[in-house]
């Protein structure tokens, strides 16, 4: 395991809504590790920045949804949302010892309300790789193109 | 990094001269190999910080300086209050007070060599290592202040250890002026099982044979002779420090406007030390200290227990504990005159030398110990803090390899059990939860860090003294 889920990872079910591709990846830093989200929506792309951010300990794809975790958070910016969301979900991973595998995001104005589904670490299975201890203003980008949004940064392991 | 755009004023001394907003220069220690081997990154991040208020005599980067957020891993900037001198969370990093903690076992490594696999099976029980990991102890909210309060003495006095492993800790094992008030219910609870746990990542826990000693006089005082077998503790303040890191970054960012100061980068966000975020920051920062400090000590506590089943015969002495990320308050001379300045360390390793009084008394004489971790595959470095520090980098001195290779890339180069019996058929026994972890973790995603330490020793920031190669390496 490994390889597959670190070249960029397009999600058909994101995919679906509109011809712009729901998908993670990461990219390089040098002590650290870049993750990207990217879709039709802000609300898209920061879902699959959250992927990308789990991506970083263990492959999403192999994190059963068995229990489900509501998470809100606020902030000023675009980007500042992006940070306090990843913050948020490495908090929820850290203290109830949680991997997520599934997430699903609603962004209204200043607010952001989502759920996470994953279930407790199993280190043989997941095999998990290193902790994120949070994530950074670094390379921090939230920005809509011609092709949809991108919303990225640096997150510290 | 392009050399020419650097003005070299020694071997290993490389500065970049004040333009545009620089209040001082950025001054770049190493060889030309490593210094070239920079990421044009560096330079930026050496050139922002030089912009941040009350900057004293320059800022500097360590050898193994490389990409961080903010300022670089392995640099090193001092801020005078009374001239509106800023502390900074992205100053400090994430992972507060992360620090090596070196321990002689009293054994040589003929004693050790039939009982390697009995300590490796004990080692990697006896200390929780990796993600989901969780901690024995279990603080409630007055002995989670206790702890952020009294750091590794409030651990001794809990009967994690005893009373001499405090004189080998730096600031005897507590950092004054912590404020457990100033941290939130979040870090708190981040903490609640994390006691006396190892994290995962570049932390380790390593058994060590000393492979080699570079100055005699030195490694007497230090009380290391070749062929020792000693232990080595590489981990922080976990999830507390992790998530003190992320509120203050964030709140120092949104506040910085407010005093007029002008970020290059938002990740360099600060505020006036008299500030009141600059004090709750230095008071939650300070616990966040005590917190690694106090894990360390459990952390050896296990690690006697350990050894007590596997090696009876084994007795556990502190070395020295060094923290690397880090903002302290210590005098140093500026324009001639000692004055009181806030010294971040972000991926740098204080390097006091001899005669300094904030040395224990036994290795005052010879200077303090600096103790630089490599990778699970090479080796490791005891270093001694020297006069000239002082004058070149704020006593401060380079922390470890640094990584040569972004994770992606090396899990796309190594599978973890192809590197596991590599260094198997090395007689280097490794023991983690993780392959994947061990993957990006191979030692071939670092520097060399034999170069990283030769040019801290050319380059006068500390001397070397002792080589530490892996017999046992428990990771995360």
């Amino acid at each position: 395991m490994g390889r597959a889920f670190q070249a960029r990872h397009a999600n058909p079910k994101g995919s679906r809504h509109n011809k712009c591709v729901a998908a993670w990846e990461h990219f390089a830093h040098d002590a650290d590790i870049g993750v990207v989200g990217t879709g039709a929506t802000r609300a898209e792309a920061f879902r699959q920045a959250a992927l990308a951010l789990v991506a970083v300990v263990t492959d999403p794809a192999g994190v059963r949804p068995l229990e489900s975790v509501s998470i809100t958070c606020r902030a000023s910016s675009d980007e500042l949302l992006l940070v306090e969301w990843l913050n948020a979900v490495i908090y929820e991973m850290a203290v109830r010892g949680m991997l997520f595998g599934e997430f699903s995001v609603d962004i209204t104005d200043e607010e952001l309300r989502a759920t996470a589904r994953g279930e407790p670490v199993d280190v043989a299975r997941h095999e998990p790789a290193v902790e994120v201890k949070g994530a950074t203003l670094t390379a921090l980008e939230v920005r809509e193109g011609p092709g949809g949004w991108r919303a990225q940064c640096v997150v510290d392991v | 990094m392009d050399l020419s755009s650097l003005t070299r004023k020694s071997e290993h001394e490389w500065w970049i001269p004040p333009t545009g907003g620089m209040r001082v220069p950025g001054v770049i220690y190493g060889s030309a190999a490593l210094v070239r081997d920079m990421d044009e990154k560096v330079r930026e991040q050496v050139t922002h910080v030089a912009m941040l208020p009350g900057i004293q005599r320059a800022s500097y980067a360590m050898p193994d300086a490389h990409w961080g957020y903010g300022f670089p891993i392995g640099g090193v900037a001092a801020f005078d209050p009374r001239e509106g001198g800023v502390v900074s969370a992205g100053g400090v990093g994430f992972d507060i007070s992360c620090g090596v903690r070196t321990l002689h076992t009293g054994l040589g490594a003929g004693d050790v060599e039939p009982l390697v696999a009995r300590l490796a099976q004990e080692l990697s029980r006896s200390v929780p290592a990796g993600v989901g990991s969780r901690g024995r102890i279990h603080l409630d909210d007055r002995e989670l202040d206790a702890m952020l309060e009294g750091g590794a003495r409030w651990a001794v006095e809990r009967g994690y250890g005893v009373e001499a492993d405090l004189d080998r800790i730096e600031e005897h094992g507590r950092a004054a002026g912590a404020a457990p008030s100033a941290v939130s219910p979040r870090a708190r609870r981040r903490q609640q099982d994390e006691m006396g746990t190892l994290g995962s990542g570049n932390h380790y826990l390593e058994l060590q044979r000393v492979a080699a000693i570079y100055d005699d006089a030195v490694a007497r005082a230090f009380g290391v002779s070749l062929d020792d077998v000693v232990v080595s503790i590489h981990c922080g303040s976990r999830g507390l420090g992790h998530q003190i890191g992320t509120e203050f970054l964030r709140d120092m960012a949104a506040s910085a406007p407010r005093f007029g100061i002008v970020l290059p980068d938002l990740e360099l966000a600060c505020a006036p030390v008299d500030s009141e975020i600059g004090q709750r920051y230095l008071g939650a920062m300070r616990a966040g200290i005590n917190c690694a400090l106090a894990n360390r000590q459990i952390i050896t506590h296990l690690l006697r227990k350990a050894f007590a089943t596997a090696a009876p015969r084994a007795a556990l002495t502190l070395l020295y504990d060094v923290s690397h990320n880090t903002c302290k308050l210590e005098t140093h001379t500026v324009d001639g005159r000692a004055k009181p300045v806030f010294i971040h360390r972000k991926g740098a390793t204080r390097s006091l030398g001899p005669g300094h009084p904030d040395i224990p008394a036994a290795l005052r004489d010879v200077g303090q110990p600096v103790l630089v971790g490599g990778t699970m595959g090479t080796e490791s470095y005891i270093l001694v803090g020297t006069p000239e520090s002082e004058r070149l980098s704020f006593s401060s001195s380079c922390h470890g390899a640094g990584r040569a290779m972004s994770r992606t890339q090396a899990l796309r180069t190594w599978k973890g059990r192809q590197v596991i019996d590599e260094l198997a058929a090395r007689g280097i026994v490794v023991r983690s939860p993780s392959p994947r972890g061990v993957a990006e973790e191979a030692p071939g995603a670092y520097k060399d860090v034999s170069a990283v330490v030769d040019a801290a020793h050319a380059a006068g920031l500390s001397r070397k003294v002792a080589r530490l190669v892996p017999l046992v390496c428990v990771k995360g």
